[in-house]
């Protein structure tokens, strides 16, 4: 078997937010937002990252960034340690990884004009040459399906769709490997949606980009991505190609996102497993298996020991006690 | 409104005061007449047109009299809901769907928004009909909450903050029924609790808003709703703002419901999916007018408009793989200034030489199938033309 080329490594990291209280600012405990987790994406692949909403996948997304600080753990990009940088390393090395948020109403500057957002960074890092400034902007607009007369024009002046094409555009103009989209599509509209979607996808084509796809939206990631991750109060449960995870989930959790799905077929009856309560309070998770408080299959030792993550089948990771040998 | 030149997106100073001096001698007139027919039962009760509707929307236009001009937000819908049925309301944002359930609650910001025609009839039930256009406020206090009620899209939102839950599902009941004591209120109130399924309802009785999830939020709007047992409950986009696993809770929830109350429910959504599971009947809405509606069979497998087809070929759905997804071309033409053609010619790949003529009538293509597009002018039964109101003729 050949050696894969891995852009992205990420290797069992871990992100705390201390939680202060009183008039010092006494630590008292820790919300554990990543708690340990590990995965590779290949050169050129996308990632879909999914789960509920504090489930720690945005804050995984960022601190792979290094926008925010790790806890321990490593991450690599193309084989580069992003935390072992000082600050003039990461400064070079800032283009290489960009990030598309996910409100592009709060995303934009209001007061700089489309050209000068989307040029500002490349000006910075000196990406292209002065003369060569003006031409480059309107071929990376361009690229995104942004006539060259937007470049005037100022955030207000455009709608969601039209905006998150501005983000995209300001994290292309850099040339990056890798990007981090950060729930891309969840604040627009269905047909705006499709657009921006294969706009992602024909880019990748184009530039050979790699992507990690954070969203909740099960739909959208089995289109968009080649591997998924399922994430579950900080820690990923279940992870494996798009096709073997979706026509066979192993994890309950996964089972149940799965069955959650709204299909638009009145016909088609869907078994939905309803899963009880909401997830957990990052600060003070359950002891165990994390998800033994919602799971049907709980069993007794699933309240006393962590079940490991591990490969249950050749490239489809689990971490379920279901599944010990 | 991103695609026009720059120039027109701006109004000149005359221009906007032409609008301001317009709009003032509009709405004042509107208001006198609306608070005229208040004064007269005759004025706002007629008849229904079917006795097992609920609610009909009769040709109804809402516009919003604003400083760039009338938008016409909802500009000749027609459909109606029946007795014991839950119908969706499909469409981006912006196309009215909102509205349509605003002004049936009336609860338009006016005086700039105003119902300036047609007809919404809401059923009494006793062989009369409210004519909610011309209902005073005074009635409408008696309808609201009690009749209709409304769960609105943000559990996180709709909720006071300052108030005990208890005190919220307390509130609904204590003002539509004064004559009940306050131990058989709050008996109802825990009875609420426990339909919309809280386990620990004595104690989420006493405990403040913030204290719950947003699920549970949800299911205290849900209890707030139902605690009148109304005949119509509007679901405003109840699920957008929660997870996908509290969501399949609330949709379980609200199915279950359903069978047990005798209520009819609206439910307005962008998610073709939700509607899929819950709706028996779909009306789909753009711009301002509804162009397809039929049974959710009708819809889901037998799609006709332009738009319900390329709507549903825009959302990815999990086991039907495409390379690529379709995406409906351009964008909604500018409110303040719709074209006098069907509104979705520009963006439409089916266009015929008809489509650039008069807006398209509604045509029947089955029992329970209407839709308006040309396509279907010469096989289908021609009804009516949406009918629009001349702003200019008002004052």
């Amino acid at each position: 078997m050949t050696q894969k080329d891995y852009l992205l490594e990420v290797d069992d990291l871990v992100k705390y937010f201390p939680i202060k209280t009183g008039f010092f600012k006494r630590t008292t405990g820790y919300v554990k937002a990543v708690d340990g987790i590990s995965f590779k994406i290949e050169r050129g692949k996308t990632m879909g990252l999914v789960g509920e909403s504090g489930c720690g996948k945005s804050t995984c997304g960022r601190t792979i960034l290094r926008l925010l600080e790790k806890t321990s753990g490593n991450v690599r990009i193309d084989g580069k340690d992003i935390f072992a940088m000082n600050r003039e390393e990461l400064r070079t090395f800032r283009p290489q990884a960009q990030i598309v948020f996910q409100d592009p109403y709060s995303s934009l500057s209001p007061r700089l004009p489309v050209g000068e957002i989307i040029g500002e960074a490349v000006r910075e890092h000196g990406i292209i040459d002065a003369s060569e400034f003006d031409s480059y902007v309107t071929r990376v607009m361009n690229a995104c399906g942004l006539p060259e007369y937007y470049k005037g024009r100022y955030p207000h002046e455009f709608s969601g769709g039209q905006r998150q094409r501005i983000c995209i555009a300001r994290a292309l103009a850099l040339n990056p490997q890798f990007i981090v989209c950060d729930e891309p599509v969840s604040a627009l509209d269905v047909s705006i949606q499709a657009q921006v979607i294969n706009l992602l996808k024909d880019l990748q084509k184009e530039f050979g980009l790699t992507y990690l796809f954070i969203s909740h939206d099960l739909s959208v990631v089995e289109h968009i991505s080649d591997t998924v991750g399922v994430m579950y109060l900080g820690n990923m449960v279940e992870f494996s190609e798009t096709e073997k995870i979706f026509s066979k989930p192993l994890h309950p959790y996964t089972q149940a996102l799965f069955s959650a799905i709204p299909i638009p077929d009145p016909d088609v009856k869907i078994n939905r497993i309803v899963l009880e309560g909401s997830i957990p309070s990052p600060a003070d998770p359950p002891q165990g298996c994390k998800f033994h408080t919602r799971c049907a299959g709980c069993m007794e030792k699933c309240k006393q020991i962590a079940p490991e993550y591990r490969e249950v089948e050749p490239g489809h990771f689990c971490a379920c006690h279901l599944y010990d040998a | 409104m991103s695609d026009q030149k720059k120039g027109s997106a701006y109004i000149s100073a005359s221009e906007s005061r032409r609008i301001t001096r317009f709009n003032r001698r509009v709405t004042r007139k509107l208001e006198e007449k609306r608070a005229d027919a208040g004064k007269d039962p005759s004025l706002y009760t007629t008849r229904m047109k079917d006795e097992n509707n609920v609610v009909e929307f009769d040709n109804v236009c809402t516009y919003f009299f604003s400083d760039v001009g009338t938008v016409k937000a909802v500009d000749g819908v027609n459909f109606s809901v029946p007795k014991h049925s839950t119908v969706g309301v499909v469409g981006e944002s912006g196309c009215g769907k909102s509205v349509t359930s605003l002004s049936l609650m009336q609860l338009l910001q006016r005086p700039s928004g105003q119902i300036v025609g047609g007809e919404i009839r809401f059923n009494k039930g006793d062989g009369t009909a409210y004519n909610i256009a011309n209902t005073p406020n005074s009635v409408m206090e008696h309808i609201r909450g009690n009749k209709i009620s409304m769960i609105f899209q943000e559990p996180m939102t709709s909720l006071n903050p300052v108030f005990k839950i208890g005190a919220q599902v307390d509130e609904v009941t204590k003002l539509h029924h004064p004559e009940m004591s306050e131990e058989a209120i709050k008996a109802r109130t825990l009875e609420m609790l426990d339909l919309v399924g809280i386990a620990n309802k004595e104690g989420v009785y006493d405990m403040y808003p913030h204290e719950l999830s947003g699920g549970m939020r949800q299911r205290i709007c849900i209890a707030i709703a139902l605690a009148c047992s109304p005949t119509l409950i509007i679901a405003d986009e109840p699920t957008t703002a929660l997870d996908v696993t509290i969501q399949a809770q609330i949709l379980d929830l609200l199915q279950n419901l359903k069978d047990k109350l005798n209520s009819s429910i609206m439910l307005i959504t962008h998610d073709l999916g939700v509607v899929a599971g819950m709706a028996d009947y779909v009306v789909v809405m753009y711009a301002g007018r509804v162009v397809e509606k039929g049974t959710a069979d009708d819809i889901f497998h037998h799609p006709a408009h332009p738009y319900t087809i390329g709507l549903m070929a825009s959302k990815p759905v999990v086991g039907r793989k495409v390379d690529k997804l379709y995406n409906i071309p351009g964008n909604v033409p500018n409110p303040v200034d719709m074209p006098n053609y069907c509104y979705f010619r520009d963006r439409c790949e089916m266009k015929c030489d008809r489509c650039s003529g008069l807006y398209p009538p509604e045509i029947k293509i089955s029992d329970t199938h209407y839709v308006s597009c040309y396509r279907f002018y010469e096989t289908g039964e021609i009804g009516g033309y949406p009918k629009s109101v001349n702003v200019e003729e008002l004052v």
